[in-house]
């Protein structure tokens, strides 16, 4: 495994292999909270926090607990119950000292346990070896791509809702359409930085 | 038995993971660049929907109510880190192509949605004729999209070495076995079935 540069590794989270339009993770809070901008934004902060988070928390354990006990094969049980419990510490944490943040983001919270978007950064970290710092620059910059087409999609859905569309294109087969365009302009990102 | 039979139906049309329920779409957009994929991912799937809904509803009675969802993620990992490593073991072509969609299954919302709203309230037989619904609709669905995103991709379509269909004369549309094909095959699909649909309710079935 060659060492890859941090800054490509960013680069990658971020555009180039961008989560929600290139990897296809995470497509469920995709098309399900970009209706407006504002919970888009609020879901991908929180989406940032957990990434980061699970991707320090997972590399611990993985590399301190699961290989000195040759137990490699309890990765996904175990990565998941992580992932649960930072999402519980959050929520905790965040209706403690933040109220108004938490009522702002309702249930997108708890979702984010099941969203693949998480579980896959924590899972490509494992598979293609990463070291610590090279896992944090993953997460966080696998959230910050997140973060970015949620707002590119959540306003281009906003202001297309009002569109005269064929009714059967009403909602997601528009909102399918549009991604395709998104994703038409990310895609090129392959041919212009060789990795 | 006619129950049962109508309950299989039920998955692949009125239940349809994909098309109906919007259920696991990342796979189903992921994986879906060529036919082989979308059955492989299809066998890996229906293989832990099949066992996590046989193992739920056995259990179901004995699951307290108020834990009962990590059970089911717990029961559902189990199954999924099996087809992790049978899929390494015996088909490395396969689980290279899927890479890290295998274990992705564990956070599939169709078959944790179908063991809290299926197997949980229904008997051992019933929930396996679930499963095999679900799992046909959604071998349907990907078969779809694979197939249609193949031929125009690489103009053919290639199941497990046999040729079934070639255009030789067409010059592929290599964008539609990128990211950008599964968008545009799953949007206009869905507004193909939107269209039929409304059809159907105006002529009042």
């Amino acid at each position: 495994m060659v060492e890859k540069a941090l800054f490509a590794i960013f680069m990658e989270g971020l555009f180039i292999k961008n989560f929600l339009i290139i990897q296809f993770l995470g497509l469920c809070s995709f098309l399900g909270v970009t209706k407006d901008t504002k919970s888009a934004a609020g879901m991908s902060g929180a989406v940032i926090f957990v990434m980061t988070m699970a991707s320090i928390v997972s590399y611990v354990i993985y590399t301190f607990v699961l290989i000195p006990l040759d137990l490699q094969f309890l990765r996904l049980i175990s990565f998941i119950v992580v992932i649960a419990a930072l999402v519980q510490l959050v929520e905790f944490v965040v209706r403690k000292n933040i109220p108004s943040l938490y009522r702002s983001l309702g249930i997108y919270l708890p979702l984010i346990t099941t969203n693949c978007a998480v579980l896959g950064v924590v899972l490509l970290n494992v598979m293609n070896e990463y070291s610590f710092l090279q896992s944090l620059v993953f997460g966080i910059s696998a959230g910050m791509g997140y973060t970015i087409v949620m707002v590119m999609m959540s306003s281009i859905r906003e202001k297309t809702t009002i569109l005269p569309v064929p009714s059967a294109m009403r909602g997601l087969p528009q909102a399918f359409l549009i991604a395709a365009m998104l994703s038409m302009a990310f895609v090129n990102y392959f041919k212009v930085i060789p990795l | 038995m006619s129950k049962a039979f109508n309950e299989f139906i039920r998955g692949i049309t009125k239940d349809n993971p994909i098309f109906a329920l919007v259920l696991g779409l990342c796979p189903a957009l992921a994986v879906t660049t060529s036919v082989d994929n979308a059955i492989g991912m299809s066998a890996g799937t229906a293989f832990v929907l099949v066992g996590a809904n046989l193992m739920v509803s056995a259990l179901r009675n004995y699951i307290p109510s108020t834990v009962r969802l990590p059970i089911f993620i717990l029961i559902i990992a189990t199954f999924v880190s099996i087809v992790d490593m049978v899929m390494e073991a015996y088909t490395p072509p396969l689980y290279a192509a899927l890479g890290v969609f295998i274990p992705l299954i564990v956070v599939n919302c169709i078959i944790i949605g179908r063991a809290e709203a299926y197997a949980n309230k229904n008997n051992m037989f019933y929930s396996l004729i679930d499963a095999l619904g679900i799992s046909a609709g959604f071998l349907l669905a990907l078969v779809t999209i694979g197939g249609i995103r193949e031929l125009l991709g690489t103009g053919q379509i290639v199941v497990f070495g046999q040729m079934i269909v070639s255009i030789p004369m067409m010059s592929p549309a290599s964008y539609m076995i990128l990211p950008p094909g599964a968008f545009l095959t799953i949007g206009i699909l869905m507004a193909i079935i939107n269209h039929r649909r409304a059809k159907k309710l105006a002529r009042g079935e």
